[in-house]
């Protein structure tokens, strides 16, 4: 742990409210997007992330840091949304990150291609990505599509771009929080990006 | 020098090998098989820097706010857990 994080517990373990909801604050919206990959529902993981804060509280007094405190957070959430995940009788609750690689989802849509069988340059751009407008980037609005098009992911690409891109944790957060393999954390941001992109590439190009 | 026995990537090959690309997680021959094809294709230049893009986009999105009524609760039970 780092001398922060040890100022920060000791803060917390002293009854520091402040300390508290900044902490509360800085985790919040990453813990719900985590429970999400188990329980879905929006509803049960805001409950499934309440339960963990009550849980965060109840070994505050045991910590003993051998994590950091934020591995510590979503490995508590991570449990807590598991079993309930199987109470609500989703059968499988590790299905929304099993391996990915089985179903193909291109980047880019295959018709932007030229066919393998072209003579000349098979594979190769028939329709070119064209440049974006600076200008049009600056707007709230550009802000509000990408916004849009992360919600409308899989639970387990919302997540993995949420905590990589939107958070800035680093792969090996992300894989050590989801218990992820490296390869599948990778596909997983992939997929998540380029689909944002391609949904980017739509709202420019009206 | 790129060996003319190793063969060139397709755009649409490229296209997924950008995020491994941008993790720093080629291997060093495809490494050098994608900044030879970046070097050589607009398209696929305009690519990598759209998906530049996103990525910086998405980190200027703000973290979801606490609801309030989550933001009470969790505070209230703060105070009844110090008091104990």
């Amino acid at each position: 742990m780092s001398t922060l994080e040890l100022r920060e517990l000791d803060a917390l373990r002293a009854g520091d409210e402040e300390a508290f909801m900044a902490l509360v604050r800085r985790h919040h919206a990453a813990m719900v997007r985590v429970a999400q990959i188990y329980v879905s529902r929006r509803d049960l993981a805001e409950e499934v992330v309440q339960e963990a804060w009550l849980g965060v509280l109840r070994g505050l007094d045991r910590f003993e840091g051998r994590s950091s405190l934020k591995t510590w957070l979503f490995r508590i959430v991570t449990n807590l949304a598991k079993t309930r995940a199987m109470r609500e009788g989703r059968t499988i609750p590790f299905s929304a990150l099993r391996t990915p690689e089985g179903v193909p989802e291109p980047a880019v849509e295959p018709e932007r291609f030229r066919r393998p069988d072209d003579p000349q340059w098979p594979g190769h751009w028939a329709s070119k990505p064209a440049q974006w407008p600076e200008a049009r980037l600056l707007e709230n609005e550009s802000l509000e599509r990408i916004q849009q098009a992360i919600e409308a992911l899989p639970d387990s690409q919302r997540a993995v771009i949420t905590l990589r891109d939107v958070e800035g944790w680093s792969a090996e957060e992300v894989c050590n929080a989801l218990e992820l393999s490296e390869t599948n954390q990778r596909v997983l941001l992939h997929r998540a990006r380029s689909k944002v992109r391609r949904a980017m590439e739509r709202y420019l190009d009206e | 020098m790129s060996d003319s026995t190793l063969e060139a990537l397709s755009c649409q090959e490229l296209v997924e090998l950008v995020t491994a690309y941008l993790e720093g997680s080629l291997p060093a021959v495809d490494r050098t098989r994608f900044e030879d094809h970046i070097a050589r294709c607009d398209g696929c230049r305009v690519y990598l820097e759209q998906m530049r893009t996103t990525i910086r986009l998405a980190g200027r999105l703000t973290p979801e706010a606490v609801p309030p009524e989550a933001e009470r609760a969790l505070l209230s039970a703060f105070r009844s857990w110090h008091e104990k």
